[in-house]
C-alpha cells in the first residue's frame, strides 16, 4: 500500500520515505506530495536534479499503438506477440525496469529464445569482467559514510553518477567511531572537473585535484598501482601530474586507515577500461596487505543493477547473455546490442524508468514496452504504455554497490499497467496462438 | 483427494520407526490416519520393497543472497560446463558449484530433498537472500540471520546493555530478516578485519569495542535461548581454516556456558598442528568434545575433491585464503556496519595433503560423533563441495569398502596422518533417515517436517534399494511435495513452490525506537525499508512464509 504519513493538506498529500530509482544510490528518504487532483508529483524534500525528473512527469495515460496508430491494449498485445512469434533472433533490450520486471523478461525470454541486453550494458561490463577476471576488494555506502578518511575519485566528480553522495555519505553529521567526517580528505584523481566546491569540507577545506584527460587515466592509475607497491618510476610526470604529487598520494593511502576509491564505469568511456579498473582495485589490494582500503564502483541507473542481478541468480550470468540456444549463454561480446542489431529480427525494447532512452535507429521489427511520457522519432512497430516501478505500482530496486535492495512502493494511483502484467498478457497471447497452432496440425 | 502409499518400508526415527512396512496416506498435502473403509482412494502407489523416509532437509546450504550471486557472476566458466536447457516443464538455467536459483530447485528435489536453509541471511541483505529462494522452485526454504559483527550489537554489548535489550535486537531482527536462527560469523571478527585486525580469537580484544568473540558468542546464544527459538545460536567458529584451530573450536564449546550451540561446517575448525607439515586431524578431539557436550550439535562441512567455490560471510578469513583461489580472483566485502563477506573459487585436490586430509577429518567426525541427532550431512554448499555431491558423500558414510577404496587414493601423507581406515563404522538407513530428515528439522525447528507422523506436511522420498548407496540416493523413484508428486525416477514432473519458513519471537516494540534513530544518524537506508514483508516473499504465487512455533520467552535464566 501506499505509504500516505505526514502532514495532508486540503490539496495533496505528502508522502514520506520515498526511495528514488533515478541513480544507484537508491536514496529512500525522499518526501514526494501528490496534487490529489492531478496526481501530478513533486519532490518536496531530499530531491535532486534527476530525482526530479524521475518523478515529477506528470501522470499520462497513452493509447497503445500499432504503427502508429492507436489501437486497444489486447490489439497491441496480439500485434506484439505475433512479431515475437515469427522471429527466430528476438532480441529483448532497453530493460529500463525493476526485479520484477526482469523476472517477467526472463521468463518470456527463456520461452521464446531471446537475446538479453541492458541499454548500460557497455559501462556495466566494464565491472563485471574485473569481477570475472581478478576479482575485487569493495565496500557499500554505509561503510563510506562511517569508516572513509580517505575518498579518492577516479575518473568522476561522484555526483555526476550519485548526486546526493557528499551530502548522505561524506559530509554527515556523525559517524560511528568518533570519526570526524569533517577532517575526511577527499582527492580527485584523473578527468577534468568544472566545479568541485560540493566537496570543500563543511570548514572550508578544498580537496585535491590531480586532473588529467581521460584517456591519460589508464597510465595514471597504472602508475600510482606501481607506487603503492613500493616500485619508483623514473620521470617527473605522468598524464601531466608530478611525480611528487602522485608519490604522496601513494603514501597517503599508505597511511589512510581506510581509504575508498571511487570510480564511475560509464565515466570510463574508452576501450578496455576494464583493465583501468582492474589496476584501481589491484591498489586496493595491494593496500590491503597492511592497511584497509576498498573500492566503490559508483554509479548505475535504469534499473542496470537489479536486472543484471536478476540476471545472474536466474541464468547464473550477467548481461548481455542470451537464451537461443535453448539454455543461457554468456558471451559479453557476441550478445551485445550492438552485434545483435545485425543478427535480431525482432526487438523488444524496454524502458520504463526514463522516457529519453529510446531504442536505436534501426529497420528491425521494433516493440517498445515503454514510459508514458516516450516520443519517438521512429514510431516503433507496436507502443505499448507501462508503469514506472516505485511511482506507479510496486516493485524492488538494488543500489549500485549490489547489496542493499529496497522496496519500491506506488505514489500514486495509476491506470498504467506494470511490465511484468503485459508480459503475462503476452505470454497467455503466445499459449493461446501455441495451441491453436497444435489444433491446427 | 486421498492418497495412499502402499507397503513401503518406512524409516521415520522421529517415531522409532526403523524399516517397518507400513501404509501412508495423504490428504490435502498432510499426512493423515488411516481412513474408514467407506473413503474412496483416488490415487495409490504400490511402494512393495522400496525404501520410504521423509523429504531430506539441509540444514546449511548457501543457496541465496548476495554472496552466492558474487560466486555465480564471478564464475561463467564453470556454468558452461553445465549449461541446462528449458524442458517442458522446467525453465532453463545453468548447475555445478554455483547454480542458478531454478536449477537448484530442481536438483534438490531431484535427489529427494524437500527443504533447504540458508546460512548467512545479513539483515540488510534479506531481501535478496529471499529474492532469490522465491525464485528457487519446489523445495522449503528459510534461513538464518547473521548478527554479532553489526554495530549496533557490538555497541550494544560494549555498553553492557541489559540481556533483554538484546533479545529484543535479536527478535527484532529474526522479524526483519523473515528467518528462523540466528547465526554469528567469527563473531566479532568481520568487524575486527573492518578495524584492520587480522585474527581474532576466542578471548582477543575488538581493537574498537574492547569485547571478545566468547563475549559475543555468550551474549547470542543466550539471547536465542531465552526468546524460545528452537534452533541453537549457529556458530561458525573463529579462525576458520587455520591449522591449530581445534583448540578455539574446543573452547568454543564451552563459551556459551551451557547454551546450545550449533557449531557449523565443524570440518574447516578441526586442525592440529603435528606431523612434519604441522597440519593434522583434531577430528577425534572435536568428536570427543561433541559425544561429551549434549548442549552441542554440529553439521560437518565436507569437502569433496574437485572445482568448488567458497562464499562465506567471513571477509577477515576469506581474505586470508585469497592467496590460494583458483582460479585466481576474489571478492571481498566489507557490508553496511552489518557484515562482510568474501567468495573464493576452490579446487580440492586428493593429491594435495591438506586438501586430503581435509577431506579425511570430514569423515573421520561423522564416524566418531556417537549421536546422528546432533551430527548433520552438510558440504556447506557450496564450500565443501556442491550439493549434488551428497549421494556420494553418504555411499562413503554408508560403505566401508567403498571408503577405504577412495582413501587409497590420496596424497599418501595424508593417508598416514589419518585413521580413517581403521574406523569400521558404517551408517545405517535409519542414521541417515536422522541427519537428513528427522533431525535436521528438530535442530531447525519445522514442527512438521521431517516426519512422518500424522499431521506431518506430506514431504516424502521413495527409493529403491540399492547396495550401491550413491545410485540409490541420486534417482529417487518418487518424491511427494506436500502431497503432490513433483518427481517421479529422478526427473522433475510438476513444478511448485515451498513455503518459506521463520520463527516470531514475542519482543519488546519499543526496541524499534533507538534503532530508529540508529539508523538515521548512521545508515543509508531507512529501517522500515530493512524489513521483508510476507508480501514480498509470497509474490507472483511463489510460495508463502510459514511461521514456525517458539517455546515461549524465558527471562533472566541466569
Amino acid at each position: 500500500m501506499v505509504n500516505f504519513v505526514g502532514s495532508s493538506l486540503l490539496d495533496s498529500v505528502r508522502i514520506k520515505d520515498v526511495t528514488c530509482t533515478a541513480c544507484g544510490m537508491l536514496c529512500d528518504d525522499l518526501v514526494v506530495a501528490r496534487a490529489l487532483n492531478s496526481n501530478t508529483l513533486s519532490v518536496v524534500e531530499h530531491g535532486c536534479s534527476r530525482s526530479a525528473a524521475l518523478l515529477q512527469h506528470p501522470p499520462a495515460k497513452p493509447s497503445a499503438r500499432v504503427h502508429g496508430k492507436e489501437v486497444d491494449h489486447a490489439s497491441a498485445i496480439q500485434a506484439a506477440t505475433a512479431l515475437l512469434q515469427q522471429a527466430k533472433q528476438p532480441l529483448i533490450a532497453g530493460l529500463g525496469t525493476d526485479v520484477q520486471g526482469m523476472r517477467a523478461v526472463l521468463r518470456l525470454a527463456d520461452h521464446i529464445g531471446a537475446t538479453l541486453d541492458h541499454m548500460n550494458s557497455a559501462a556495466m561490463l566494464r565491472n563485471t569482467l574485473v569481477v570475472q577476471q581478478s576479482g575485487w576488494q569493495v565496500t557499500t555506502l554505509t561503510e563510506v559514510r562511517n569508516r572513509a578518511d580517505l575518498i579518492v575519485a577516479i575518473g568522476t566528480d561522484i555526483v555526476s553518477a550519485l548526486p546526493r553522495f557528499f551530502e548522505r555519505c561524506v559530509w554527515v553529521e556523525a559517524t560511528l567511531f568518533d570519526q570526524a567526517p569533517a577532517e575526511r580528505d577527499i582527492v580527485f584523481l584523473g578527468g577534468r572537473h568544472d566545479d568541485l566546491g560540493f566537496a570543500s569540507s563543511p570548514d572550508g577545506r578544498p580537496a585535491q585535484v590531480l586532473p588529467c584527460d581521460m584517456e591519460q587515466i589508464p597510465e595514471l592509475v597504472a602508475a600510482l598501482r606501481a607506487l603503492v607497491t613500493g616500485r619508483s618510476l623514473p620521470v617527473d610526470q605522468v598524464a601531466g601530474i608530478a611525480m611528487q604529487d602522485l608519490q604522496q598520494l601513494a603514501q597517503h593511502l599508505r597511511e589512510a586507515r581506510y581509504s575508498v576509491l571511487a570510480w564511475s564505469a560509464a565515466s570510463l568511456d574508452y576501450a578496455h577500461a576494464e583493465l583501468s579498473i582492474a589496476n584501481i582495485t589491484g591498489i586496493v589490494s595491494q593496500l590491503n596487505q597492511t592497511t584497509r582500503s576498498a573500492g566503490l564502483p559508483a554509479g548505475g541507473s535504469n534499473g542496470d543493477s537489479s536486472v543484471n542481478q536478476t540476471s545472474v541468480w536466474t541464468t547464473g550470468y550477467p548481461l548481455p547473455n542470451s537464451y537461443a540456444r535453448q539454455h543461457p549463454d554468456y558471451d559479453p561480446w557476441q550478445h551485445s546490442s550492438a552485434q545483435q542489431a545485425a543478427h535480431a529480427d525482432a526487438v523488444l525494447w524496454i524502458s520504463s524508468l526514463d522516457p529519453s532512452r529510446r531504442p536505436p535507429p534501426s529497420d528491425t521489427p521494433t516493440i517498445v514496452l515503454g514510459h508514458a511520457a516516450m516520443q519517438f522519432e521512429q514510431e516503433p512497430a507496436v507502443y505499448i504504455p507501462i508503469g514506472t516501478p516505485g511511482v506507479d505500482h510496486s516493485g524492488t530496486a538494488f543500489r549500485c554497490d549490489s547489496v542493499v535492495s529496497l522496496p519500491l512502493k506506488p505514489l500514486r494511483p495509476s491506470p498504467l499497467p506494470s511490465l511484468s502484467s503485459v508480459i503475462l498478457d503476452m505470454e497467455a497471447a503466445l499459449h493461446a496462438s501455441q495451441k491453436g497452432d497444435a489444433h491446427a496440425d | 483427494m486421498l492418497t495412499k502409499l502402499t507397503g513401503g518400508r518406512v524409516y521415520d526415527p522421529a517415531h522409532g520407526i526403523d524399516g517397518q512396512v507400513m501404509d501412508l496416506y495423504i490428504r490435502d498435502g498432510r499426512l493423515i490416519a488411516r481412513p474408514g473403509d467407506d473413503e474412496k482412494i483416488s490415487k495409490e502407489y504400490d511402494l512393495r520393497g522400496k525404501v520410504v523416509m521423509a523429504g531430506a532437509i539441509d540444514m546449511h546450504t548457501h543457496i541465496g543472497g548476495g554472496k552466492v550471486n558474487i560466486a555465480r557472476m564471478m564464475l561463467p566458466e564453470d556454468h558452461r560446463a553445465d549449461p541446462v536447457a528449458h524442458s517442458e516443464l522446467c525453465r532453463a538455467g545453468c548447475g555445478h558449484v554455483a547454480p542458478s536459483t531454478l536449477t537448484t530447485g530442481y536438483r534438490y528435489a531431484e535427489m529427494g530433498y524437500t527443504a533447504g536453509f540458508e546460512p548467512a541471511i545479513l539483515p540488510v541483505n534479506a531481501r535478496q537472500a529471499h529474492l532469490e529462494m522465491g525464485d528457487t522452485p519446489i523445495i522449503d526454504k528459510g534461513g538464518y540471520a547473521m548478527l554479532g559483527s553489526d554495530d549496533y550489537f557490538l555497541r550494544m554489548l560494549t555498553a553492557k546493555k541489559d540481556q533483554n535489550a538484546i533479545n529484543d535486537y535479536v527478535a527484532w531482527t529474526l522479524h526483519a530478516s523473515q528467518a528462523i536462527g540466528i547465526k554469528v560469523v567469527n563473531p566479532g571478527g568481520i568487524s575486527a578485519f573492518k578495524f584492520n585486525q587480522r585474527a581474532l580469537d576466542l578471548d582477543a580484544q575488538h581493537a574498537y569495542y574492547q569485547v571478545s568473540p566468547r563475549d559475543v558468542l555468550k551474549s547470542l546464544s543466550r539471547a536465542v535461548h531465552e526468546l524460545g527459538i528452537a534452533h541453537p545460536l549457529h556458530v561458525h567458529a573463529n579462525n576458520l581454516g587455520v591449522p591449530g584451530n581445534l583448540d578455539t573450536t574446543l573452547k568454543t564449546m564451552g563459551a556459551s556456558e551451557g547454551y546450545p550451540l550449533h557449531l557449523t561446517h565443524i570440518q574447516f575448525h578441526s586442525y592440529g598442528t603435528e606431523g612434519d607439515r604441522k597440519f593434522s586431524s583434531g577430528a577425534a578431539a572435536i568428536a570427543e568434545a561433541i559425544n561429551q557436550h549434549q548442549h552441542i550439535s554440529a553439521d560437518v562441512g565436507q569437502i569433496l575433491f574437485g572445482q568448488t567455490v567458497t562464499a562465506s560471510g567471513d571477509s577477515m578469513r576469506q581474505h586470508a585464503n585469497a592467496g590460494l583461489a583458483n582460479p585466481n580472483k576474489s571478492v571481498i566485502m566489507d557490508i553496511e556496519c552489518d557484515a562482510g563477506c568474501g567468495v573464493v573459487p576452490f579446487k580440492y585436490r586428493d593429491q594435495n595433503f591438506v586438501n586430503a586430509l581435509q577431506w579425511a577429518i570430514g569423515l573421520e567426525i561423522f564416524l566418531l560423533v556417537d549421536d546422528p541427532w546432533r551430527i548433520f550431512l552438510t558440504t556447506d554448499h557450496p564450500n565443501g563441495a556442491p550439493f549434488t555431491s551428497y549421494p556420494h558423500l553418504i555411499r562413503l558414510l554408508m560403505d566401508k569398502s567403498f571408503r577405504n577404496d577412495m582413501f587409497t587414493k590420496l596424497n599418501l601423507d595424508a593417508q598416514a596422518m589419518s585413521t580413517l581406515a581403521g574406523i569400521n563404522r558404517e551408517y545405517s538407513l535409519y542414521e541417515i533417515a536422522i541427519m537428513t530428515r528427522a533431525g535436521a528439522a528438530k535442530l531447525v525447528g519445522l514442527h512438521d517436517r521431517g516426519h512422518l507422523g500424522v499431521g506431518a506436511a506430506a514431504d516424502i522420498t521413495v527409493y529403491t534399494e540399492d547396495a550401491d548407496r550413491e545410485k540409490m540416493f541420486s534417482k529417487p523413484d518418487y518424491v511427494f511435495k506436500d502431497g503432490t508428486l513433483v518427481v517421479r525416477n529422478g526427473q522433475v514432473v510438476q513444478v511448485t513452490w515451498g513455503s518459506t519458513h521463520t520463527v516470531r519471537p514475542e519482543f519488546d516494540r519499543s526496541v524499534e525506537q533507538d534503532l530508529r534513530g540508529h539508523f538515521d544518524r548512521y545508515h543509508t537506508m531507512k529501517l522500515d525499508h530493512v524489513k521483508v514483508s510476507d508480501d514480498e516473499i509470497a509474490e507472483g504465487g511463489r510460495g508463502r512464509v510459514q511461521v514456525q512455533p517458539c517455546l515461549g520467552r524465558r527471562e533472566k535464566t541466569r
